[in-house]
């Protein structure tokens, strides 16, 4: 289509082009939310509400093969017939399912862009004060950028490099157009889509997301990163990543999410499904930073995500490190299938929830195959009236021989207002199995913080100096940048919660 | 058969000969409780509380009296013989109080210990008051209120101390297919006592209890159950304590029979400083089921709860654990430990636990653990260059593993009959017994 003048992928369709400039950006800028703004520009957007017409629109925009369309549908029929989860220690109100745009994509030309200078300047800004290295920058960060603008991947760098290593790293509509036997092999081998209410429904409409391939034996010279943005007002974002990772292939994928504030609750249903052979290793970092409403608990995205790895081959590995700041409300459980013998699945979480923020979430391990071990690290942190839950399972199947578990889940109380649940279930069917569950539940030490505060330490950075303290061992498991990043958060997120 | 139709029919049939018919606040709550029945019906795995024990299987269920049972009186001697002759002993035989088997002797004055059925009369206010109701119990304790024959009312005024331990023996004999007892204990401020439930027998009986403790005031109550129902018995039992200011609830459950047991241990602090302790060994084999859930509801402040429970599991049998510690928000300075540990003995053994912690207090200290394992080789390994062959050293082990949960139990003296009947029960424990 284009020529390769940029890092830029000009093969992205639909592409973004300059849109009108005569808007400004909404800067208000508040100090509890930094990344709360919106862009302004047009979108292409289908009207709200969801049937089987709305779904072969998507479909068809997107141009997808027929087997796709087909899936959608079946899986939106499942959906009409069940219901949603009730046994999450949540509140919200019911959410009416036909008030939400299933599909938006900023609008777009013909011409496509043929560099970086030709991407919509107002796009490229938003990726800025996110911080996303996008162009240049990125390539001394040494990231790997597959930016979501609501529901079209805008930018791809790096490409070309991964190209030769026979990486593909792209947008999940890409690859259904480039790999479509690829996509047929493996979506939906891990979550299902009836799996669950939230998982149906993204498979009937998901719009975009990413997808990584790494072929046999290679390692990937570089992090990949995806971050994802939810613009365009009520408009639910449905995104859907897969990751492959061959024989003897390694990867470390992140993933970041920040929202413009807004006033309405927006949903977020994602579906992430991560499949490792034998001898490959995924590793996938969160840092969560959806907009988690006001200190009132007004606005802020509902995150429901289903998120499932499998390790299917022998002595796979799968890590899933999360940093979940966000959100008016979490649901969400990233969990590990050790299918293979010697497999190891890993779940280091840190959550944090201020004022009326909600997090119901944990982890799953079922143990298959012989010598499979698994960590679960759980820190949970909850301060002004946040409730935090940690909910896991830990499986042991008559099979899995030497099954190897050990789970440790903490709390952390800052203010008397706050709730903090623990509710791991042990299931173990082999005698041989070592599965051990430790969790503790204390408040910031009054020690602690006269220690910190008699040596000039303000309240505020002492309580933030601890909670990091205390988040260490999740931390030191997350990419640098994503660490630094994780801990400026955490303070950010602190704010107000102290006094 | 045993649906839903089949018990509310019961109710009918019996609702004239229970006891207490002629009193219309029992037959309101018995009226109620068999409607709350018939509208939950069984539990089933889909209910989280039930997630590991469904009794759906009970709508197809044919319950049957037992054809041949030892005579009661011989039952009676065998648990005797290990608890001593002394102390309190209140019998029921198939769901009825047994009047020539139960010794009484000297009671303290101001202690009152009755069979419900008589208590009905002769203590109407204070049954009426400690009764409790259906209103949020699950099904088959529900049932339990709807078709219970009788039980245990024990009332200690206050100041009074039960000097030597209340047995309450209950035995399944030939004579019903299910039965259905109701134990109310009273303790008034400052009052002490030790009570024994034995549970024995059964065949393939269904046997619901609901056990009701209420302490007043800094009163001490240890309660201690030793289930060694036949290995065919279904066996319900719900304990439920409210515990005021400054009082000490210790429940000690022994499982060790029954094809399915579930006890559901629930303890409430609706004043400062209380204190529970509950501990629990159960002992499956086969293809029996045991579960224990737990609740402590810590809803005052400065309470300590400390809860410890072991299993052993064998052959294809299941052993659950669920425990939940719920820590309100004006329950500043709780401090609650629980733990549960398992070891599966066999290959075809199923483990499940869920400690489970909801707090919404922020000056708490609460920690939980559970494990799930097999022996310790370095211990098997330690034992075994001392000379001690690998069978003897595997029964030896997983008596040390199990006898903790023993050492836990104050007094010395059902400390040590607690013991004789694990050892009874473990394979190999009467050449462990020399050993000790």
């Amino acid at each position: 289509m284009n020529a390769q003048t940029s890092t830029l992928d000009p093969k992205l369709d639909p592409a973004p082009a300059p849109a009108s400039s005569d808007d400004a950006i909404g800067a208000f800028l508040q100090q509890e939310y930094t990344a709360g703004f919106e862009t302004v520009m047009e979108s292409d957007s289908l009207p709200k509400g969801l049937s089987e017409d709305v779904i072969r629109q998507i479909s068809a925009r997107k141009g997808e093969p027929e087997f796709l369309l087909e899936w959608r549908l079946e899986s939106y029929r499942r959906w009409l017939t069940m219901t949603p989860p009730k046994w999450a220690a949540v509140q919200f109100p019911p959410i009416d399912f036909q008030d939400i745009v299933y599909y938006s994509a900023p609008k777009s030309k013909k011409d496509g862009p043929k560099s970086l200078d030709e991407v919509d300047p107002e796009l490229l800004r938003t990726f800025e004060k996110l911080g996303v290295p996008l162009h240049e920058r990125a390539r001394l960060a040494g990231v790997a950028v597959d930016a979501v603008f609501d529901s079209v991947s805008v930018a791809t760098t790096f490409k070309k490099e991964l190209g030769e290593h026979g990486i593909i790293f792209c947008s999940f509509s890409e690859a259904v157009k480039t790999h479509p036997e690829l996509v047929r092999k493996y979506l939906g081998t891990v979550v299902p889509p009836a799996d669950n209410f939230y998982s149906a429904l993204n498979s009937a409409v998901f719009s975009d997301g990413s997808f990584v391939f790494i072929p046999k034996g290679v390692k990937c010279p570089m992090e990949l990163s995806t971050y994802f943005r939810i613009n365009a007002r009520d408009t639910g974002q449905f995104e859907r990543t897969l990751i492959i990772a061959e024989e003897g292939a390694s990867v470390s994928y992140l993933e970041g999410c920040t929202a413009p504030m807004r006033d309405e609750n927006q949903l977020h249903a994602a579906v992430v499904e991560l499949i490792a052979l034998d001898d490959a290793k995924i590793k996938y970092s969160t840092v969560q930073n959806w907009y988690p409403g006001d200190k009132d608990g007004v606005g802020g995205i509902y995150n429901f995500v289903t998120k499932r790895g499998d390790c299917r081959g022998a002595r796979s590995h799968i890590s899933w490190t999360q940093v979940e700041t966000g959100s008016a409300i979490t649901w969400k459980y990233p969990s590990v299938i050790l299918r293979g013998d010697d497999s190891v699945g890993d779940f280091y979480s840190v959550a944090l929830t201020n004022h009326r923020q909600q997090a119901d979430t944990g982890t799953k391990m079922i143990h298959m195959g012989r010598n499979t071990r698994s960590t679960i690290l759980s820190k949970g942190i909850s301060a002004g009236r946040g409730s935090n839950t940690f909910r896991g399972l830990v499986k042991v199947t008559p099979r899995a021989e030497g099954a190897r578990n050990y789970t440790q889940c903490d709390s952390l109380l800052v203010g008397d207002r706050c709730a903090a649940h623990t509710f791991p279930t042990i299931e173990v069917r082999h005698p041989s199995a070592h599965v051990e569950h430790e969790a503790t539940t204390s408040r910031i030490g009054e020690d602690q913080l006269f220690y910190a505060m008699q040596r000039g330490i303000s309240a505020e950075d002492a309580v933030s100096m601890i909670v990091n303290g205390f988040c260490r061992e999740v931390f030191k498991e997350l990419p640098m940048e994503f660490a630094v990043e994780a801990q400026k958060l955490l303070g950010v997120s602190l704010e107000g919660s102290v006094g | 058969m045993s649906t839903i139709d089949t018990w509310v029919g019961r109710h009918h049939e019996r609702a004239a000969s229970l006891p207490g018919a002629a009193l219309p606040w029992l037959l309101r709550r018995r009226a109620d409780a068999i409607a709350r029945f018939a509208e939950l019906g069984w539990p089933t795995t889909r209910l989280e509380p039930w997630r590991h024990t469904s009794l759906s299987f009970l709508e197809q269920h044919e319950l049957q009296a037992p054809e041949s049972a030892p005579h009661p009186a011989a039952t009676l001697a065998a648990v005797r013989s290990e608890f001593g002759d002394g102390g309190h002993w209140l019998v029921f035989v198939d769901g009825r109080f047994e009047r020539t088997l139960s010794v009484l002797g000297g009671l303290p004055a101001g202690v009152v210990c009755t069979p419900l059925s008589e208590a009905l009369s002769k203590h109407a206010e204070a049954v009426e008051a400690a009764f409790g109701t259906a209103d949020e119990a699950a099904s088959p304790y529900a049932l339990n209120l709807a078709l219970c024959t009788d039980g245990a009312f024990v009332r200690l005024a206050r100041g009074t101390a039960l000097g030597a331990p209340l047995h309450l023996v209950f035995i399944g004999a030939t004579g019903a297919a299910d039965t259905h007892l109701r134990n109310l204990i009273v303790a008034e401020a400052n009052t002490e006592a030790s009570i024994i439930e034995h549970h024995l027998g059964g065949g393939s009986t269904l046997g619901t209890t609901v056990t009701l403790v209420h302490t007043a005031q800094d009163a001490r109550i240890t309660h201690l159950k030793l289930q060694q129902q036949d290995a065919t018995a279904i066996h319900l039992a719900q304990i439920k304590a409210e515990q005021a200011r400054g009082s000490y609830f210790a429940s000690h459950s022994l499982s060790f029979g029954a094809r399915l047991a579930r006890n559901d241990i629930h303890t409430r602090f609706d004043g400062e400083g209380c204190e529970t302790l509950l501990n629990g060994l159960y002992h499956v084999d086969g293809r029996r089921h045991v579960d224990h859930h737990t609740l402590i509801e810590h809803a005052s402040p400065l309470g300590i709860s400390r809860e410890y429970y072991r299993g052993l599991v064998d052959d294809n049998a299941r052993g659950v654990f669920s425990g939940r510690i719920i820590v309100a928000q004006d329950a500043q300075r709780t401090d609650a430990v629980q733990r549960c540990d398992n070891l599966l003995l066999s290959r075809m053994a199923e483990a499940d636990a869920r400690p489970e912690l909801e707090i919404y207090a922020d000056d708490v200290k609460c920690a939980h653990g559970a494990t799930v394992g097999q022996m310790d080789e370095d211990a098997l390994f330690y034992l075994r260059t001392r000379g001690i062959d690998e069978i003897r050293a595997r029964q030896l082990l997983t008596y040390a593993f199990a006898a903790e949960v023993l050492d836990r139990i104050a007094l010395a003296s059902l400390r040590s009959s607690a013991r004789a009947t694990l050892l009874a029960r473990l394979p190999g424990g009467a050449l462990l017994e020399e050993l000790l």
